[in-house]
């Protein structure tokens, strides 16, 4: 069902899970035989991290799908609504998510 | 309230993959198999703009390593004499971030013998739900007007980056998190397919250096 995509979804998923598996399966193995202050851990945190602040910035600033049909200063209105309510009620993550998901589906709304 | 927050989330991935033209049951086998949500949105992304293969498994494979330490962390804290292995690494299945920090916090108070137990139940409960509002969130998405529908797709971006900017305290993560932030939409215009794996490791290694030097070690508590 994926358009440009080549490969069968079931075959992706499969894999995705598979490479899942395969840290908590080496997680179960070595527990006990590794410190979470060792630096290798560190190093993991860090990479996914980075990782990950890249996948949210991208899919905040150049989206594919649905969102990918919004004006951009939508979706950085909603984020930036969502980050002054989170800092202001002392980092309530819910609260910040809940307002900045109004704020887009409010401008959709509007517009 | 994790569960409230977890839930809301694959609300999110399933009006994602509803919105991505994904089927109910992709969506749902996502989420029974592999059941660590960041590592199934970045799938769905890559997927869809055609990534190869390769390039999907091995960024799932760097952003799920986290579970690696996490696994190792709390299963000590179950281990019981008598108790066969296999069903150490059974229960191994049902560590996600929401799960471990519901249960680091509680295993050490319940007696040796029940923590097994307390684990494979809030591990289940937890589980269960995602599954449950996977499918809800899909067949959400398809019902709801378009602005709703937005907004859902928009929870999860907005969920993990008021997340990360929940913990700042440690510096290499700060530094892995700005250089992350600037990499990944940089490389994604050049490199897409690859981007998020060259962000990771070049963004996360410069970071976790950076770290390890005396100014990033100054004053800062690591956790």
């Amino acid at each position: 069902m994926i358009e440009n995509a080549v490969y069968s979804p079931v075959l992706v998923i499969t894999l995705a899970a598979l490479a899942t598996y395969a840290s908590r399966l080496l997680g179960a193995f070595l527990s006990g035989r590794l410190t979470t202050a060792s630096p290798i851990v560190d190093w993991i945190t860090c990479v996914t991290y980075a990782l990950l602040a890249g996948l949210v910035v991208r899919m905040i600033w150049m989206p594919i799908g649905t969102l990918a049909q919004t004006p951009d200063w939508w979706r950085f209105a909603a984020a930036a609504s969502g980050l002054i309510v989170f800092t202001l009620s002392r980092k309530n993550v819910g609260l910040g998510v809940l307002v900045g998901s109004l704020v887009l589906m409010g401008l959709s709304w509007s517009a | 309230m994790p569960m409230l927050v977890m839930g809301a989330s694959f609300v999110g991935f399933g009006s994602m993959l509803h919105a991505l033209n994904w089927t109910v049951w992709e969506a749902l086998f996502s989420s029974l198999s592999t059941w660590a949500l960041p590592g199934q949105i970045a799938m769905a992304d890559m997927a869809y703009s055609g990534a190869p293969l390769m390039a999907i498994v091995l960024s799932v494979a760097f952003i799920n390593a986290r579970l690696l330490p996490l696994a190792a962390s709390l299963l000590p804290h179950i281990r019981q004499p008598g108790v066969p292995v296999w069903k150490y690494y059974a229960v191994s299945m049902l560590v996600a971030a929401t799960s471990w920090v519901g249960t680091m916090r509680r295993l050490p108070d319940l007696a040796p013998d029940q923590r097994l137990s307390y684990l494979t139940g809030y591990g289940l409960l937890l589980y269960g739900s995602s599954l449950i509002a996977t499918v809800i969130g899909f067949y959400l998405s398809g019902q709801v007007p378009q602005h709703i529908t937005l907004a859902l797709v928009f929870l999860n971006p907005l969920y993990f980056m008021l997340l990360f900017l929940f913990d700042l305290h440690n510096r290499s993560k700060v530094l892995a998190l700005v250089f992350g932030a600037i990499l990944g939409p940089m490389l994604f215009r050049v490199a897409p397919d690859w981007s998020l794996i060259i962000t990771g490791l070049a963004g996360g290694t410069a970071a976790w250096a950076l770290g390890q030097t005396k100014w990033g070690k100054k004053g800062l508590d690591r956790d």
